[in-house]
């Protein structure tokens, strides 16, 4: 293992990062504020509790989740999608490194940010509604596998790319859609049998579940279940992540 | 000694029949300055890219330094330096950030003194923290030159490093270019300019569609070139070279009507003197003459039209 090829490529991600520190954290604190003040405000007012906590406090997972799912993806795919833009891919593709160690850079990189906004989030919720979190181990077991787990999303999507417009393609239609109905802020349990049951086939629903349980130990579908299906992505974003390096699909001529 | 690189029976086809390679065998020798001339789309970039890993190879196999291309692509790679025909450049980062991550993304460790000495050596010290986007394009080029010298390569690729560069630029460039090749790396570049092989290569490869055409030390070339031939439109008809003429090296043409001597420009004495004296004791006489000489483009034109 090139360890420090990988360093080197993770240290010039978080730079890339650090370009822009502002924006990356005043954005994501200034967003999850509006959520509090129109959703806390305006909702929370009429629905004060779902099955016992406070409704301010029940969305924050789901908040976390939200920038988590959208921050990995942006990052990844920008991340690796640039160099091939610019044509400075060419050093790491003529570069003594393995398809492991370029992953361990770029993926660690773009979860690393996400970690780190998703913690910046849970502190600025802090402000707003009382917070408990009963599982710490498993809130942090959480939060790490699905920034990894949509950052190798994002990687793939990334060499998937031809132009800015695809990069933004998946988390816009895809992504972004699917937390919202993914029990971000409301319970699934809510919801009709019928809707119930479509909901089981939305893959956010399981991450959102087990994240919020790591909070309160509430949850729509048993915990076993969430981390389950969270390392069945995890081990599917690595096996297509595999096929790419092992074809070079879109990375070599 | 055996060669730096080898590459033997390399093809490329882009698609289902497109052929950018066409067996290609070639060796490059440790420590010489190789030079591939040849025209827009001949090849060159695609070869420069099959032996540095960013384009695959159809067929064929390529070693460098002893090591496999793709079984053994981390030691091999670990040779090379490529300074790609485009420029491109990370335009946020500093010349200082860059070509650390150069050096780190080859795994050697952090060399803060290599760095100055090559940043030194491509004058752009002054500017080891500006930001990329802020130097000109000759700059670039010198930056990109940096990078791939960042991580010490034995066999450094400059695919066209003088285009769009100015003449100063140029001739410090090749300046840099030999002191790299006496400090022992081998040196492959790519060139439209026939006067920069000359300048610089020790033996000069010509690529067309696909396929190497000649490959010849420059010394051996320049001998053939350096021939140069005068012709001597006669009076009359000669049958054969009279004997008191043999000594001179002279062929008949055009039905004995011309003469041809062919000399060498770059021994001392050329013998135009003593032919001419000669050819007037044996009485033959001449209306007209004219001398030829053939340069690289010339060779290289034909090579590139013969096969077309
Ligand atoms: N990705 C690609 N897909 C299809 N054809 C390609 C691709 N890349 C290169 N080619 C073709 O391969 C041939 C060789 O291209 P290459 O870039 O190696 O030429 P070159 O000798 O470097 O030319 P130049 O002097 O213009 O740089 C060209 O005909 C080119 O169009
Ligand atoms: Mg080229």
């Amino acid at each position: 293992m090139n360890w420090r090829a990988a360093a080197a490529i993770y240290k010039f991600e978080m730079a890339r990062t650090g370009r822009t520190l502002l924006q990356s954290i005043v954005s994501p604190v200034i967003s999850t504020s509006l959520y509090f003040v129109v959703f806390g405000a305006a909702i929370g007012s009429r629905i004060t509790e779902i099955e016992g906590v406070n409704y301010g406090a029940f969305i924050v997972p789901g908040l976390i989740m939200l920038t988590l799912l959208t921050q990995s993806t942006a990052n990844a795919s920008f991340g690796i999608y640039f160099p091939k833009f610019v044509g400075t891919i060419y050093e790491i593709l003529s570069a003594p490194i393995s398809p492991m160690e370029i992953v361990v850079g770029y993926v660690g990189a773009a979860a690393s940010k996400s970690i780190i906004l998703g913690l910046i989030i849970l502190a600025t919720a802090g402000f707003f509604v009382p917070l408990q979190i009963l599982h710490p181990f498993w809130m942090i077991a959480f939060l790490v596998l699905t920034a990894v787990t949509f950052s190798l999303l994002g990687f793939i999507i990334g060499i998937w790319a031809d132009g800015f417009e695809q990069l933004q393609f998946i988390p816009l239609l895809i992504i972004t859609p699917l937390t919202f109905l993914g029990g971000t802020f409301y319970s699934v349990n809510v919801l009709s049998p019928v809707w119930q049951t479509i909901a089981l086939f939305n893959p956010i629903v399981y991450l959102v579940s087990g994240f919020r349980w790591s909070f309160y130990g509430i949850a729509d579908v048993g915990v076993g279940v969430s981390l389950g299906m969270t390392l069945l992505f995890l081990f599917t974003c690595l096996g297509v992540v595999w096929w790419i390096f092992h074809t070079g699909y879109r990375l070599k001529r | 000694m055996s060669p730096i690189i080898s590459v033997s029976g390399l093809t490329k086809t882009y698609g289902s029949d497109f052929h950018a390679l066409r067996t290609i065998n070639l060796e490059i020798n440790r420590g010489e300055i190789f030079a591939l001339l040849g025209p827009n789309g001949a090849g060159k970039t695609t070869l420069i890219g099959i032996i540095c890993g960013i384009v695959n190879p159809s067929q064929g196999k390529i070693t460098v330094g002893g090591h496999d291309i793709i079984r053994d692509y981390r030691a091999a790679r670990s040779l090379i330096g490529l300074v790609p025909q485009e420029l491109a450049t990370d335009s946020f980062e500093t010349v200082w950030a860059t070509v650390s991550f150069s050096r780190g993304l080859f795994g050697k460790k952090a060399d803060p003194a290599h760095l100055e000495k090559v940043l030194k050596d491509l004058s752009l010290w002054d500017k080891k923290d500006s930001k990329i986007l802020t130097l000109s394009g000759g700059m670039k080029r010198r930056v990109m030159i940096a990078k791939a010298l960042a991580h010490e390569p034995s066999v450094l690729f400059l695919d066209e490093p003088t285009a769009g560069v100015d003449v100063e630029l140029r001739k410090d460039m090749w300046e840099m270019v030999r002191a790299l090749r006496a400090s022992g790396v081998t040196i492959v570049l790519t060139t439209h300019y026939i006067e920069e092989a000359e300048e610089m290569a020790d033996r000069i490869g010509v690529i067309n569609k696909g396929e190497i055409v000649l490959v010849e030390q420059k010394a051996e070339l320049m001998r053939k070139l350096g021939r140069k031939q005068m012709t001597l439109h006669l009076k009359t008809k000669l049958d054969m070279i009279p004997a008191a003429l043999a000594a001179h090296n002279l062929t008949l043409a055009d039905q004995g009507r011309e003469l041809i001597y062919t000399y060498d420009t770059q021994s001392g004495r050329t013998g135009i003197t003593a032919l001419l004296d000669d050819l007037g004791a044996a009485g033959i006489s001449f209306n007209d003459l004219h001398t030829t000489q053939s340069s690289l483009e010339d060779i290289f034109v034909d090579l590139v039209r013969q096969r077309s």
